[in-house]
């Protein structure tokens, strides 16, 4: 070779050795795991049939009472509805619902597993220091490099799909949980330890409360890129509006692949609706005028 | 003598990466400044010793960056002492584990901010509730008991407003309610009342002392404002770059003043309405019979009608009913004019 980087080792042999590692996990490990998310599959799978067979009026009418449930006011409600029933007008109301299933599944489990990371993370410059870096990685690895191990982990499917999901949509939520509790007002916590609260009183009292408005607008980021996410996991077997996309490419229809699109928008502006009146109402909480 | 409540004993406290190398630097007679530009350690406190008894309202004053948030911060553990002890009821609170420090923060002390430091997502009876709900009081006793002290500092019908919706005095009113409701012994208040109007200003105080008078609480007050700490301090300390220049009742301060620093610090105060007759009286003076009578405890000031009717003299009667001496005007021009 006459050009390039000189090569001061060999990356080949580093590359075998590398997939011969993760593939001997996959020989030894692949059933237990497999195994361990059965409950996980079931649950999506069960959430999506529910969807699907559903009346579509009741499903509308889910997903109002969910915006009543964060708004507290009449217009997101009425645009949530109003949005449902033209994605139910696009023809593609059940691969919709496979979407929003996985969707859901993928933001809840990011909060369940982010919130609690990025609450230690506030408590400890020490781990905040050693999280950051990785965050930034695993925001700017393309997303499609997830896919592979998960892919040989557990074959195509649902599960791939929905841990890939989680690992690209994760940090957001990560780092507004920390970053929000940061910011609360040092005396409102002092006066928390003042009157005797324990470390964990002071965090749900003061601290989580008081953070939510970020923390919100870091679940609504996570929402957003699992929307996206899920779209590109349909590569793998995930089914969906992704699906649909991946076919009108492979057939060449455009208008399978814009209605598909339309959809996933559709559904892009149901969430962030709902996720940002939420935040709303949660910020004018905090910040009460005089009426 | 009433009993004393917290004994403050030789306590430093230094911020930086080295407290307590920095500290045995001072003790070896290096000096705040030298130690902030060779170590970069701030002397937040130096060797400070001072009794508040029960019962006392005990001021602190200092300009800012004296380090009086600092070592009222100390008398509940917000803050931990490098060196030193303190002691509340005879008890070393510096022995105390996370538990019973907890327990000691919920029950004995409460403590007032000067940025109210309300909990914004809470009505004002949830604020007011709040430390015995972190206590385990159940929520309807919390909330009866701290429907009470919303009365008593005069917010009734307010209970459930959010504190953004009441003005600066009125949330400085649930921060005294939310402090009053764990019926703490000691009330720590730091600038509580900096942060208000003039006219609100000397309301709280004067509902201060009246509060003060009916619970017998021992109160720790915080000020920068010289006339707010004669008119509330039973005892007044004034701190200057984290030492402490002079404890004493307003009028022994004003009296004698114990260095340049605290002289000028009081020079500007209306000293008639601080100095007490009966730390002048002439017991040398025999008043005449028909002289108007003054009590010991009463300020110069109100000694000012008589002569102004032309009496020569007053005659100063003591606690025990005795006319302990007499006073003339020219003496008390004379207390007056000292500097
Ligand atoms: N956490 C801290 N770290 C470093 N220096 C501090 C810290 N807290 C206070 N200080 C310093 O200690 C001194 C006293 O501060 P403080 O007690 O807040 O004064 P005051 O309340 O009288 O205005 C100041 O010089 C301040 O800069
Ligand atoms: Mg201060």
């Amino acid at each position: 070779m006459t050009s390039g980087f000189p090569e001061l080792w060999d990356t080949r042999a580093f590359g075998r050795a590398l997939d011969a590692g993760f593939n001997s996990i996959v020989a030894n490990w692949g059933e237990t795991l497999e195994l361990l998310f059965m409950p996980v599959l079931r649950g999506i799978t069960g959430l999506e049939r529910g969807l699907q067979t559903l009346p579509w009026w009741v499903v509308v009418a889910l997903f109002c009472a969910a915006t009543w449930g964060a708004a507290r006011r009449w217009p997101p409600v009425a645009a949530v509805a109003l949005l449902l029933v033209l994605l139910g007008l696009l023809g593609v109301w059940n691969e919709a619902m496979a979407t929003v299933a996985l969707m859901l599944a993928a933001t809840v489990l990011s909060v369940l597993i982010g919130m609690p990371l990025g609450i230690a993370m506030s408590r400890s410059d020490r781990l905040r220091g050693g999280m950051l870096p990785v965050l930034d990685i695993m925001q700017t690895m393309p997303i499609f490099v997830y896919l592979i191990p998960f892919v040989m982990l557990f074959g195509p499917g649902k599960i791939p799909a929905l841990l890939a999901t989680i690992v690209f949509a994760i940090p957001p939520v990560i780092r507004l949980t920390d970053l929000g509790i940061r910011q609360v007002d040092p005396e409102i916590v002092e006066a928390s330890r003042a009157f005797g609260a324990s470390p964990r009183q002071q965090l749900w009292s003061v601290q989580v409360p008081l953070a939510m408005p970020t923390i919100m607008a870091g679940i609504n980021q996570t929402t957003m890129m699992a929307l996206s996410m899920v779209v590109i996991a349909s590569m793998i077997g995930a089914g969906g509006l992704g699906y649909q996309v991946l076919q009108g490419i492979q057939r060449l229809e455009v208008s399978r692949g814009l209605i598909a699109g339309l959809g996933i928008v559709l559904l892009a502006i149901i969430f962030d609706r709902i996720a940002q009146s939420y935040g709303r109402r949660v910020q004018a909480n905090l910040h009460r005028e005089g009426k | 003598m009433r009993p004393v409540k917290i004994h403050v004993e030789a306590v430093s406290k230094v911020f930086g990466r080295d407290p307590r190398g920095a500290l045995a630097k001072v003790h070896a007679g290096m000096d705040k400044t030298r130690l902030k530009d060779e170590t970069d350690h701030v002397l937040g406190l130096h060797d400070i010793t001072l009794d508040i008894r029960a019962g006392e309202t005990f001021v602190i004053m200092g300009l800012s960056g004296s380090g009086k948030s600092t070592l009222i911060r100390h008398f509940n553990r917000l803050i931990e002492p490098t060196g030193g002890r303190i002691l509340f009821d005879g008890e070393d609170i510096l022995g105390f584990d996370a538990a019973r420090l907890q327990a000691f923060r919920r029950r004995k002390v409460a403590m007032v901010f000067q940025r109210f430091a309300l909990l914004p997502h809470r009505t004002v009876i949830e604020n007011v509730a709040y430390g015995l709900a972190l206590d385990g009081v159940a929520r309807l006793e919390a909330h009866r008991r701290a429907g009470e002290q919303i009365a008593l500092v005069g917010l009734a019908g307010f209970e459930n407003s959010y504190p953004a919706q009441l003005s600066g005095g009125m949330q400085q009113r649930v921060g005294l309610a939310r402090a009053l409701a764990t019926d703490a012994e000691v009330l720590l208040m730091d600038e509580a009342f900096s942060a208000l109007d003039p006219l609100i200003r000397h309301d709280m105080q004067l509902q201060l002392k009246e509060l003060q008078a009916r619970l017998g609480k021992t109160i720790v007050f915080i000020t920068h404002d010289l006339d707010e700490a004669l008119l509330l301090g039973d005892h007044i300390a004034i701190l200057k770059d984290g030492t402490l220049r002079q404890v004493g009742t307003g009028a022994e301060i004003l009296a004698a003043p114990a260095d340049d620093y605290v002289a000028r610090f009081v020079r500007d105060v209306n000293r008639s309405r601080i100095l007490l007759c009966g730390a002048f009286a002439d017991a040398g003076l025999i008043p005449p019979p028909d002289a108007p009578v003054i009590e010991a405890g009463a300020t110069l000031e109100s000694a000012f009608a008589a002569f102004a009717q032309g009496a020569q003299a007053v005659a100063v009667r003591d606690e025990a009913g005795q006319i302990a001496g007499g006073l003339t005007a020219r003496q008390v021009m004379q207390a007056l004019a000292r500097q």
